[in-house]
């Protein structure tokens, strides 16, 4: 076959757009939706990309020192549990649901909540909350994970992002 | 492209580059590769590697960067550092194994 003496190819690990930079809006703060933000922006950090993540609404639990150990599944409102829907509203069956979910997700090796993010900080991800929301739910600063870098208004966060690839989640 | 030459040694390897024989690859090799994307190999950068492979050699996968940092211990922050932008896969590429299969 090849005589060169290098004739292997050498994968290429530059950017395919240079100065590529992605925005995750996180808007829920169930367990479930909470993971597909966090695992894509961690994703994209692992492909050099810069990265930012805007928590509101819902999504501020994410972020609020009083929540974020603590997000919960429901079946509630969710068919795609496959469940009768009465079910869901027993006693006791949102903490046996999130419980179930927190091993699966567990089981495949996938960390916590609140160490994602640690993880997503670590590789240089950038944390804002949403000036609207910590001010109809009344948080500080100093509410919301240390690692969180400030809380911005909707202009912030539009200027902040020129250029960017957003995905509201 | 499974058969291609790195400095003269037969390899085996696929369209991007990657060793798909976990035996072809020794230290030696591993500089040439490293070297290819910019990387001069330092101890810390060889633990990372070493771990890599004693980790496929048991697991038959790739160590992802989260593994790589709760179990070889070596925080995500330095990994970035040592093998810049796109850590998992240059990781993976100069410890001759497939890219990493898990998302997290």
């Amino acid at each position: 076959m090849a005589t060169d003496v290098n004739s292997a190819p050498v994968p290429n690990f530059e950017d395919s757009e240079s100065g590529r930079k992605m925005a995750f809006i996180c808007s829920k703060g169930t367990l479930d939706m909470a993971y597909p933000g966090l695992i894509l922006a961690n994703a994209a950090l692992g492909e050099g990309i810069e990265v930012h993540l805007f928590f509101t609404f819902w999504g501020l639990d994410m972020i609020t020192k009083k929540h974020m150990d603590s997000l919960r599944f429901t079946l509630l409102g969710n068919t795609a549990t496959h469940m009768p829907q009465g079910l869901g509203g027993l006693p006791g069956m949102t903490s046996m649901a999130t419980s179930m979910m927190k091993k699966q997700i567990a089981s495949i090796g996938v960390p916590e909540v609140p160490e994602m993010l640690e993880q997503i900080v670590a590789s240089g991800g950038h944390l804002w909350a949403c000036r609207m929301s910590t001010d109809m739910m009344h948080l500080e600063k100093e509410d919301l994970y240390d690692p969180v870098e400030g809380i911005l208004n909707a202009s912030d966060f539009i200027e902040m992002t020129d250029g960017a690839q957003v995905l509201f989640i | 492209m499974p058969v291609a030459t790195i400095n003269d040694r037969v390899v085996n390897v696929d369209d991007e580059g990657f060793l798909t024989d976990y035996d072809d690859w020794d230290e030696d090799l591993a500089k040439v590769l490293a070297s290819q994307i910019g990387i001069a190999l330092t101890e810390d950068h060889w633990k990372a590697i070493h771990f890599l492979r004693r980790d496929y050699k048991e697991t038959g996968e790739t160590a992802t960067l989260r593994r790589v940092t709760t179990v070889a211990g070596i925080p995500t922050k330095d990994l970035f550092t040592l093998f810049p932008k796109k850590p998992a896969k240059k990781m993976a590429y100069i410890a001759g194994l497939p890219k990493p299969r898990g998302c997290v």
